[in-house]
């Protein structure tokens, strides 16, 4: 079964005043369809810079090499025009913050219209509805009275749904979530999310979740990839990243993160030093400094190596710990 | 967490944070009250962290700083040590500066960016007449940025030169100078990276240990709260639901609102996180402007009955040491909407 | 992870040097060159001001009857020529610029320390006090100030002293505004809280805090400020109510230049290339601080 998405060998640089940053580095990913991704990383792990440099939304100062096969279209190489047919139709966007991705001047409707005559070719009766039915998929209350509101009458929960319903009005067969739910109350993250597992089910999306936050992933997420200073350093499947990881970052992740269903006795083995600084990364294994069980042949890149089935790890040893 | 000692330091007693605020055009203009802290009351003792959880809007960060009097209570009474701090005027408060003290959110808002890190480190010490002199001002920031993790070579340097976990070590430092007794910690670790969040995590909990710190730990992470805290105490438009010590509160929700955000709290756990049943909340955040009759939450609570909305209900002990506003004393025990017993 | 280190090394490690947000800006800002050059032009224009008197063989006041209105002549060391009462006009366009550029720099700095403290002080307190203080602008701005200014001239006097007075006075209501739409937007900052928190005084809160982060619009109007003035200045001397004989200033001649334009346009010609070249170099400095002290970029 092809893929829905396929990135093979993405890097991506930038040029800034102080020398060209890498910030995404031999990335290669895949997703299919009716299955959910999940992307985890820290600041400068480039998570998000993967799908920015995928879809042709890099600031002015990136390149992106590589390839990004969607269904058979190459995005990288594509021309505005071709991508803009793509985005928004064929692949939908959730971003962290709905403010600033909802114009303030105009209504949900007419935000949600234009989307649907313009890629679909409605007509603004039939768009109507059609945007109506979304609103209620994600539950949002009185949707026929809110359809005429402006985005500043939405509460935060309520915009993301509308930023959600949005990004479905095409049936995209991709939904790309950057950090949907990081700014919402924990009540309504937990509704949030399953709109999207919903979503999921009932029209087979597949849906990319990129976030730092590990309980969303294990309870959303098929398979997870984790990064770091711009490389994949682990993927496999949910069970497998949670329950055995292999990847010592993984490891030392899962390990100082706070849980709610764990006491405050066990003191939290926090991983010392700093997230990478893109502009100074050490030689070799940018975890390195790290690193509790790092070792002289860490000052070499490891390269990602396959373990088992779809199973894949950034590390020279045999054992993260 | 180990026990701390029992006699409490800080008592607050039905603290209330009234705004008012015009709404309205220009021809219906009404006068309404924003009650953003409405009666809360609670004791802390020395070297306890009481957590205070609660989502968007429901009155913790005007709590912690209501307790430290940066905002003026409109009612109730903050007693520090038998001292009603709410009396006291902005020169007699100043006196009582140094022994409370405050963490914010936003790491590098909260560093005056033109002033290096060592004078941001002594301002607490230097603003106070009577400061020690420059040479010894100037050892004291050298040693507690060296016990906040931080080199002190770095006393020259400006906060933009450091990262956002670095810049929270800083503010710890500005806040611990003085020797406080009771540190308020506004979401201080919800703008840092999850794995720069444990390290500062753990220092608190060492200096407090150290210290014999008192301190509110106000968050909307329920992980990071269940981790750090004594005890519990849960607001939802200003008003306490719950207080619980951590464990209890975790294993065993009464209230339900408690229930439903427990259960919403993602775990890093797969198999529990998709087998968790989740208590579902319905509707929205009422306005803060205009709370519900009664009881604040039943609007949402699956087991609202007709007292709900006649009859706030009042904080009482249902368990030693647990506190729940409820009518019902174990309201799950009944089908959702039935008749009030 | 907390250091354990002996107490006496800590005392003894060097100490880094930090690196401020001014030094930022100042990199910044020179790498504008159209900043650059005009700080170079505008160095240039002030060390001949302020060198007058040893880069012309002639006196500013002194009378050469074998030149009146004589255009320019190298032999006599008339490098501008001279005006209409056969005075040098280099020495006199140099000391025209001591005039302008002081009562430029000086008014400016008066309306920005009345102006700083003022808008600060209304921003910070907030409340009535704000209220009074900006209706208190409101009503002098609302006032004519030109006709103030004439009428201070009239009153006591044509003393140079009271051409700073006057134009500070009026200048600085608008950077009282500046200053107190800045502060409000930073007086809710949490550093400022902090600050609260740990008992630092209001006085203290404004000069330490509040002022240095406003600072930056602060210098931008200034540098926009220094040319407005100078322009009013010229605007008086041009009407007649200006610095007095035999000083001048740049307004001055170009006042008597501009009534001989046709019979001798160097008497215009030289002191309006410098007043003009003045006028650009602040701005494009005033450009190029603006842009360096963007807070967008840190």
């Amino acid at each position: 079964m092809a893929h829905v998405l396929r990135i093979r060998d993405l890097n991506t640089r930038f040029d800034t005043p102080e020398g060209e940053v890498a910030a995404v580095n031999d990335v290669s990913l895949h997703v299919d369809a009716g299955e959910s991704l999940g992307i985890v990383g820290e600041s400068g792990s480039g998570k998000s810079q993967v799908f920015m440099s995928a879809l042709g939304l890099l600031a002015k100062n990136g390149r992106a090499r590589g390839h990004v096969d969607f269904h058979g279209i190459d995005l990288l190489s594509s021309s505005n025009e071709e991508l803009n047919r793509v985005r928004g139709a064929r692949i939908g966007m959730i971003f962290q913050d709905p403010m600033t991705s909802l114009n303030p001047y105009l209504t949900v409707a007419t935000q949600m219209t234009e989307v649907l005559v313009e890629h679909r070719g409605l007509d603004s009766v039939a768009a109507r509805a059609a945007a109506l039915r979304y609103l209620e998929m994600v539950e949002v209350p009185e949707a026929g009275k809110r359809l005429d509101q402006y985005p500043h009458e939405f509460s935060g929960g309520m915009r993301q749904r509308v930023m959600i319903a949005m990004a479905l009005l095409c049936e995209p067969e991709l939904l790309i979530a950057d950090e949907p739910t990081t700014a919402l109350d924990v009540t309504v993250q937990a509704a949030i999310l399953e709109v999207l597992a919903d979503v999921k089910r009932r029209l087979d999306t597949a849906i990319i979740l990129i976030t730092h936050d590990l309980g969303v992933v294990a309870g959303l997420c098929e398979r997870v990839i984790v990064m770091y200073a711009g490389r994949v350093v682990e993927q496999g499947t949910v069970e497998e990243i949670f329950y055995a990881p292999q990847h010592p970052y993984t490891l030392a992740l899962l390990n100082s993160m706070p849980r709610a269903d764990r006491g405050a006795a066990q003191e939290l083995q926090a991983i010392p030093g700093q997230p990478p600084n893109l502009q100074r990364l050490p030689p070799g294994c940018a975890y390195r400094e790290r690193c509790p069980v790092a070792e002289a042949r860490c000052i070499e890149v490891p390269a990602l190596r396959e373990i088992g089935a779809g199973r894949l790890k950034a590390c020279h040893r045999e054992q993260p710990a | 967490m180990s026990a701390p000692t029992a006699a409490p330091i800080l008592e607050v007693a039905d603290l209330r944070v009234h705004f008012p605020m015009r709404v309205g055009g220009f021809l219906n203009r009404r006068d309404v009250v924003l009650k953003a802290v409405d009666g809360v009351s609670f004791a802390l003792a020395r070297g306890e962290t009481l957590g205070v959880v609660g989502e968007s809007g429901c009155g913790k960060s005007t709590l912690g700083r209501a307790v430290l009097q940066l905002i003026a209570p409109t009612g109730g009474r903050v007693l520090w040590q038998g001292t009603d701090l709410t009396t006291l005027d902005r020169a007699a408060l100043r006196d009582y500066r140094q022994e409370l003290q405050v963490i914010f959110q936003d790491p590098l808002a909260s560093l005056d960016p033109r002033m290096t890190v060592g004078d941001i480190v002594a301002e607490p010490l230097t603003a106070q007449p009577g400061s020690p002199p420059r040479a010894q001002v100037r050892s004291l920031v050298k040693d507690t940025l060296a016990r906040v993790g931080l080199l002190p070579e770095m006393i020259n340097r400006y906060p933009h030169e450091f990262s956002g976990g670095q810049c929270q070590r800083i503010g710890i430092a500005r806040a611990m100078i003085v020797r406080p007794q009771l540190i308020v910690c506004d979401e201080p670790v919800s703008a840092l990276d999850v794995s720069i969040q444990a390290q500062i995590i753990n220092l608190l909990r060492e200096l407090q240990r150290e210290f014999g710190l008192s301190l509110i730990f106000i968050s909307h992470d329920l992980s990071v709260v269940r981790h750090t805290s004594h005890r519990i105490l849960v607001l939802y438009l200003g008003k306490v639901l719950e207080i619980a010590p951590a464990d209890a509160l975790y294993t065993e929700p009464l209230h339900p609102y408690t229930r439903a955000l427990i259960s919403a709290v993602p775990l890093p756990d797969p198999k529990r996180e998709r087998g968790k049943q989740r208590l579902v909340l319905h509707g929205d955040l009422p306005s803060p402007l205009s709370p519900p009759s009664g009881c604040v939450f039943r609007t949402r609570c699956p087991w609202a009955a007709a007292v709900c909305a006649e009859q706030a209900p009042l904080l009482r002990e249902v368990q030693p040491g647990r506190r729940v506003a409820c009518h019902f004393d174990a309201p799950g025990e009944r089908a959702p909407g039935a008749a009030a017993q | 992870m907390v250091a354990t280190v002996k107490h006496e090394t800590l005392q003894r490690a060097a100490e880094v040097k930090g690196r401020s947000l001014w030094v930022d800006a100042r990199r910044r800002l020179l790498r504008n060159r159209a900043a650059v050059t005009s700080m170079a032009i505008l160095s240039f224009i002030a060390l001949l001001a302020v060198f007058a008197p040893w880069l012309s063989p002639h006196p500013y006041d002194e009378v050469y009857w074998e030149f009146i209105q004589a255009p320019p002549n190298f032999e006599a060391a008339h490098w501008f020529g001279t005006d209409g009462n056969g005075r040098d006009l280099f020495v006199r366009t140099l000391y025209g610029a001591r005039v302008s550029l002081m009562v430029g720099i000086l008014a400016t700095g008066v309306s920005l320390l009345i102006g700083v403290t003022y808008g600060a002080a209304a921003g910070y307190f907030g409340g009535r006090v704000d209220n009074l203080m900006m209706r208190f602008v409101d009503v002098m701005y609302s006032m004519p100030f030109m006709f103030f200014v004439i009428l201070l001239m009239v009153v006591f006097g044509r003393n140079i002293y009271m051409i700073f007075i006057a134009l500070g006075a009026v200048q600085w209501l608008t950077m009282a505004r500046i200053v107190r739409g800045q502060t409000l937007s930073i007086k809710h900052r949490e550093f400022i809280e902090a600050a609260h928190a740990s008992g630092v005084s209001n006085v203290r809160i404004i000069f330490r805090h509040i002022i240095p982060n406003v600072l930056g619009p602060v210098i931008v109007y200034m540098t926009l400020t220094v040319p407005e003035v100078i322009l009013i200045e010229s605007f008086i001397s041009f009407l007649g109510l200006g610095v007095q004989e035999p000083l001048t200033s740049w307004g001055v001649l170009i006042s008597e230049g501009a009534k001989q334009m046709e019979t001798a346009p160097w008497m215009l010609l030289f002191p309006a290339v410098f007043l003009a070249t003045t006028l650009f170099c602040f701005n494009f400095i005033g450009d190029g601080l603006r842009d360096a002290l963007d807070p967008k970029d840190r």
